[in-house]
């Protein structure tokens, strides 16, 4: 198992929004998150990052590496960085915050540019470059990071048709290699045609298993359901609540 | 050329006074293009009112002393600065909500300081600077302290330049996101107390920002930005330490004024966004 999730209860000033969630995402799969807005989508990926704790529960990682695909608006796409220096971030985990880039790394960053379609971008400024080009950059640099654990927060939006079936060539490419691959995503249609495994959330699991299993009319109204019940004045929910399913 | 030459050949202040604001412009000018750059331009502004009362509490415990003033000042800066980094990763409230809060607090408080000293010549000179009275001790320590920032700079270069462009990101790859930040803040403590040295506290801070936002309008990567930057603030102390001599004007705020020159005819005539070339226009093809 890639990822081990036992009990997990995520929230901010301690409101949960992910209540007791208990999974397992299995080496080598490629699985989408869904759920609406709310469901706790990207605090689950913010948590299994690290950078959220979690108010109960624990995740049980076996990858070495984990690459984190934010979402686009959270850059600072005005800093005049070049696309190289952007990319070249990607290499952190071997290099740190004092290792040089060399020539066999500069070698590299031009292959990662030339995947997402950006071949002789490197020289340019993050600023200059449309929404479409910016996601494959960020794409480019998660192929540096040479993750066994890839987790992208909604990698798809807002660019168009195009764009998307590249970067997922890439995601599929990523599978193809044994990575562990989670996405949030918001198009029905494409978690169909490409992800096999889904993990519908809403505040705690729906269900997870097979994309064609999960993606029920039933799991959907039960998924909206939870996520407009949401009350703030609810009692504090006892262990064992919402792992239905 | 004589003018141009004459004053510093002839009068030791004169040489004092430039190199200290060469030292000011290696140092404080980067840290100044960063907070640029991390739309934190006002930030400085505000820490060089926070710096105020330690500065004050400085020449009341021991007069006009320069290690006193230097340490008061630094301790009021990051006490500041970790307050509000603090109370802004803990609580609801944003980091420019809390700095306002605290510099605020740190500010009244060095006016309170201030004003129970009534009209004092020396103190006014804290507050706006003694660039043409700088004495060996005073010259040793801005030359320290950008030697400290230069080399800081470039040790923490990678990961500061993370945390402006994708702090979420360094976050999730490292640890360095807070320790890098709090570290950058000192570097801006540090550089308006040795500024405040030479321009006083009110006005160490437009060595630090103006040539920034000046060398935005001639460079599109970092690396330039700073050098034009660097530039900018030697050559405006340059002139206007030679304009305060030659027509008699008040050092500090003449080369302030200089930088604030440069600045306007950058944002004019600048090669890259300013006004000319956003709108003087010119065919696509000889874009």
């Amino acid at each position: 198992m890639a990822l081990v999730i036992r009990n997990l209860t995520l929230g901010y000033d301690r409101h949960p929004a992910v209540h007791h969630l208990e999974t397992e995402i299995a080496d080598g799969s490629l699985t989408a998150v869904v759920g609406p807005n709310g469901a706790g989508k990207s605090t689950l990926l913010k948590a299994i990052t690290g950078t959220l704790k979690p108010l109960e529960g624990r995740i049980e990682m076996t990858a070495a590496r984990t690459a984190w695909l934010p979402q686009l608006a959270e850059v600072d796409r005005s800093f005049p960085l070049s696309v190289r220096d952007f990319v070249a971030m990607g290499l952190w985990a071997r290099i740190g915050a004092f290792g040089a880039v060399g020539t066999a790394d500069r070698a590299r960053i031009d292959a990662a540019l030339a995947a997402v379609g950006l071949a002789g971008f490197g020289g340019r400024v993050i600023g200059a470059l449309s929404g479409g080009q910016m996601q494959r950059v960020m794409f480019a640099r998660v192929l540096l990071q040479d993750a066994d654990l890839i987790l992208l927060e909604e990698p798809f939006t807002a660019i168009d048709t195009r764009t998307a079936a590249d970067l997922t060539a890439i995601v599929e490419r990523w599978h193809g290699e044994g990575r562990t691959v989670l996405a949030v995503l918001h198009d029905m249609a494409h978690v169909h045609a490409h992800f096999p495994r889904t993990l519908l959330l809403a505040r705690g699991m729906i269900a997870h298993g097979p994309t064609a299993e999960v993606l029920t009319p039933d799991n959907h109204f039960r998924a909206r359901q939870m996520c407009e019940a949401f009350d703030d004045r609810a009692a504090p929910c006892a262990p064992g609540a919402g792992r239905a399913a | 050329m004589m003018a141009l030459i004459q004053p510093f050949a002839e009068f030791a202040f004169m040489q004092r006074a430039l190199l200290g604001c060469i030292a000011i412009s290696l140092g404080a000018t980067p840290v100044g293009v960063f907070l640029m750059l991390r739309r934190m331009s006002l930030t400085g502004d505000a820490m060089a009112h926070a710096i105020l009362p330690g500065a004050a509490v400085g020449f009341l415990v021991s007069g006009l002393s320069l290690g006193a003033m230097t340490v008061g000042g630094i301790v009021a800066g990051l006490t500041v600065a970790l307050l509000t980094g603090f109370v802004s990763r803990v609580t609801v409230l944003r980091e420019d909500a809390s700095l306002a809060a605290f510099y605020l607090i740190s500010l009244a408080l060095g006016v309170l300081i201030v004003s129970l000293r009534g009209s004092n010549v020396d103190l006014m000179h804290v507050l706006f600077g003694t660039v043409l009275a700088l004495d060996d001790p005073a010259l040793t320590l801005l030359c320290a302290i950008t030697t400290v920032t230069l080399l800081t700079l470039a040790a923490i270069y990678r990961p500061l330049v993370l945390e402006c462009v994708d702090p979420q990101f360094l976050a999730s790859v490292s640890r360095w996101s807070a320790p890098v930040h709090f570290i950058f803040l000192s570097l801006v403590v540090l550089n308006l107390v040795a500024g405040f040295q030479a321009l006083g506290t009110l006005m160490a801070v437009g060595i630090m920002i103006l040539p920034a936002a000046a060398a935005r309008f001639w460079a599109r990567g970092i690396a330039g930005m700073i050098a034009v930057a660097v530039c900018v603030a030697a050559a405006s102390s340059f002139a206007g330490l030679l304009a305060s001599y030659h027509f008699g004007l008040p050092s500090g705020p003449t080369i302030i004024l200089a930088t604030g020159t440069a600045y306007l005819a950058s944002m004019c005539f600048g090669p890259v966004g300013s006004l000319v070339v956003r709108y003087w226009p010119r065919t696509h093809l000889d874009a």
